[in-house]
């Protein structure tokens, strides 16, 4: 028994390789070399931008290392509104040939006639990328707490650890939503520039088209002249859902939220709700409560879109 | 046939309303090399995914090593190794990376050292380090062998292995298969379109044609089967045109065994039940004729693989 257990310890199991595989072939790849000096681009510019102006900040309240990542003079938006659409780029890119590839390179009968479960096969690449995406976003945060230690002196407090940790993982999610979005139509077309424009026309609609539909049903629907309160807010609160179909919109808000401690609702608050409040930043389980529907909404969706992808691939034929 | 590796019991498949394989039941017994013949689109890689578990028969059932294939894919991929008749490698990876990806897959511990020595057996020793972007078709070809190899495999299912492969090769791909097959006793099945090359390794062909398996058995048996008493046929050439021949065809009808004789020039050739080629000569010789050509003809699958078209077009 003992030698078994050893040598199913040695040799990692099929879906282990595939994962590292995956993981080579993204790090080894034009692709993602592209994508990581964007990201770099991004995430130097929004950080040079807010440590020019730390200081000017500093005094007024705590929080320095939220602070590194929201403080902008409007020059450059701040480093996870660039995310907010840099994500979905970063997902579709990593996702839209996953399965088309394999077919149209006729390695997928191969691979498939090795002892392996055919789901298996669609998990490590989902899981592979979003390896990849999770270390370098972490990564890239920490350097962003190292320097800031260095550079300010400022030692970060937990809630503000806490809070970047879970922006790190709102951002997996958020690029993990899109990862398999792609996947799916990787599975669903053949043709790999068709996935990958479909994919993008996606996008595109929901950072370009999605607002300004959202807007003119708006205006189609609110009726002129003068409103009472509750109507307004009931409008309102309709604007907001319909916003938030789109998973940037849902990123956005919980990002917000998260970054800043002294975001204490994502909807319109009425003065009676204001006018007891204290006017001190939230408790990190707080923010996290606003922000849990945003992040159940992006993991549903991701898991929709996974179990769409599932259910086409099981069903495909695999001959070329 | 007991110890049967291969069990095909009634299998069927239908892709909508179009009958890919139609109630094929099929018996190959262990360490046999068996070759499955028939012309394009005749449902031969689609039994073969049957087999492997890669596509789930509409009806029947598909045993290997006497685990049912729809049920336990994983354990019949354990003990059979595929070359599909598309074969693809990650072309950003070298030779040997591919194979120690499948070597990994497999769970082989010893993966590194084993590819080695299957690339040398396949005469790629010296293209380890390639990109299999860079490998012709019939390098691809041969790793494909290799990759089926590597895992040591029971059964090897191999899909159309010898296509785009010079001459030479293939018959260096078909010796080896067949040593193999004899050596560790390993079970082989060949699709193929090219007769000849099933012919020269296959212990028995099963031919194959729009879904159904008309017929199975060693070349002889199916020639005899086929082709009914005229099985022989002896095709004679003299110097002299047959007009001078004499009394000679009267003799050789007097023959046993002769069937019908046709003559055309100076040919004859006989038809007959047993093999009269050296009786026939010796009668030229004796009446004084200059034979210049003695052609027995054996029945290969060419003509067996015709005669089954006609009979089933008809």
């Amino acid at each position: 028994m003992k030698s078994i257990s050893l040598k199913t310890r040695m040799t990692p199991g099929p879906f282990e390789v595939m994962v590292r595989k995956e993981v080579a072939d993204h790090i080894r790849s034009r692709r993602f070399l592209v994508l990581l000096l964007m990201v770099l681009l991004v995430f130097a510019g929004t950080l040079y931008i807010s440590f020019s102006h730390i200081r000017e900040a500093k005094g007024d309240s705590d929080f320095v290392f939220l602070k590194l990542l929201t403080l902008s003079d409007g020059t450059l938006p701040t480093f996870h509104v660039f995310l907010s659409f840099l994500g979905p780029l970063l997902g579709i890119a990593l996702g839209f040939d996953a399965i088309n590839s394999e077919y149209n390179n006729r390695t997928l009968v191969r691979l498939l006639a090795q002892p392996v479960y055919r789901d298996n096969l669609l998990l490590a690449k989902f899981c592979g990328a979003l390896l990849v995406v999770g270390v370098l976003f972490l990564s890239l945060v920490l350097l962003m707490v190292g320097g800031g230690m260095i550079l300010t002196g400022v030692k970060p407090e937990p809630a503000e650890i806490l809070r970047i940790l879970a922006f790190v993982v709102l951002n997996v999610v958020y690029v993990g939503f899109w990862l398999s979005l792609s996947i799916t139509l990787s599975v669903g077309f053949r043709n790999v520039a068709t996935s990958a424009l479909v994919a993008i026309g996606i996008w595109l609609f929901f950072t370009v088209f999605y607002k300004i539909l959202v807007n003119a049903v708006m205006n189609a629907v609110v009726p002129e002249g003068y409103l009472m309160p509750e109507e307004m807010l009931s409008y309102n609160r309709l604007l907001m859902s319909l916003l938030r179909v789109d998973p940037g919109q849902l990123y956005t808000d919980a990002a917000t939220t998260l970054l800043m401690p002294s975001v204490r609702s994502l909807g319109a608050l009425s003065m009676e709700q204001m006018a007891w409040a204290v006017p001190s930043p939230l408790s990190f389980m707080n923010s996290l409560m606003i922000v849990w529907p945003q992040v159940t909404g992006l993991v549903a969706g991701t898991t929709l879109c996974f179990a769409l992808a599932y259910y086409l691939f099981m069903r495909k034929e695999v001959r070329a | 046939m007991e110890n049967a590796v291969i069990e095909l019991e009634g299998l069927t498949k239908y892709y909508g309303s179009v009958k890919a394989v139609d109630n094929l039941s099929l018996r190959i017994s262990k360490g046999e090399v068996f070759g499955l013949l028939g012309p394009n689109g005749a449902g031969k890689t689609t039994t073969i995914l049957m087999m492997l578990g890669l596509c789930e028969p509409s009806a029947g059932q598909a045993r290997v090593c006497g685990i049912d294939a729809a049920r336990d894919p994983i354990a019949v991929k354990r003990k059979v190794a595929y070359m599909p008749d598309t074969l693809g490698f990650y072309d950003d990876m070298t030779a040997l990376e591919n194979l120690l990806y499948v070597g990994r897959l497999n769970g082989l511990a010893d993966g590194e050292a084993r590819a080695r020595q299957t690339m040398e057996l396949v005469g790629l020793q010296n293209e380890l380090h390639k990109k299999t972007s860079a490998y012709s078709r019939g390098m691809k070809q041969r790793l494909g062998l290799a990759d089926v190899l590597l895992r040591e495999p029971e059964v090897i299912i191999l899909d159309e292995p010898t296509l785009g492969i010079d001459p030479a090769g293939i018959r260096h791909f078909l010796t080896l298969i067949r040593q193999l097959s004899r050596q560790k006793g390993i079970t082989v099945l060949l699709s193929s379109h090219h007769l000849h090359q099933v012919q020269q390794v296959c212990d028995r062909v099963g031919i194959f044609v729009g879904g159904k398996l008309l017929a199975a058995g060693n070349i002889e048996s199916l020639a005899r089967e086929l082709f009914g008493g005229d099985s022989f046929v002896t095709t004679i050439t003299a110097r002299e045109p047959a007009e001078q021949w004499g009394g000679l065809l009267q003799d050789l009808e007097r023959l046993e065994g002769l069937r019908q004789v046709e003559t055309e020039g100076s040919t004859a050739t006989l038809s007959c039940t047993r093999d009269i080629t050296p009786e026939v000569v010796r009668l030229f010789v004796e009446k004084g004729l200059g034979v210049t050509g003695v052609y027995r003809k054996q029945y290969g699958l060419d003509e067996i693989y015709h005669r089954y078209f006609e009979n089933n077009l008809n």
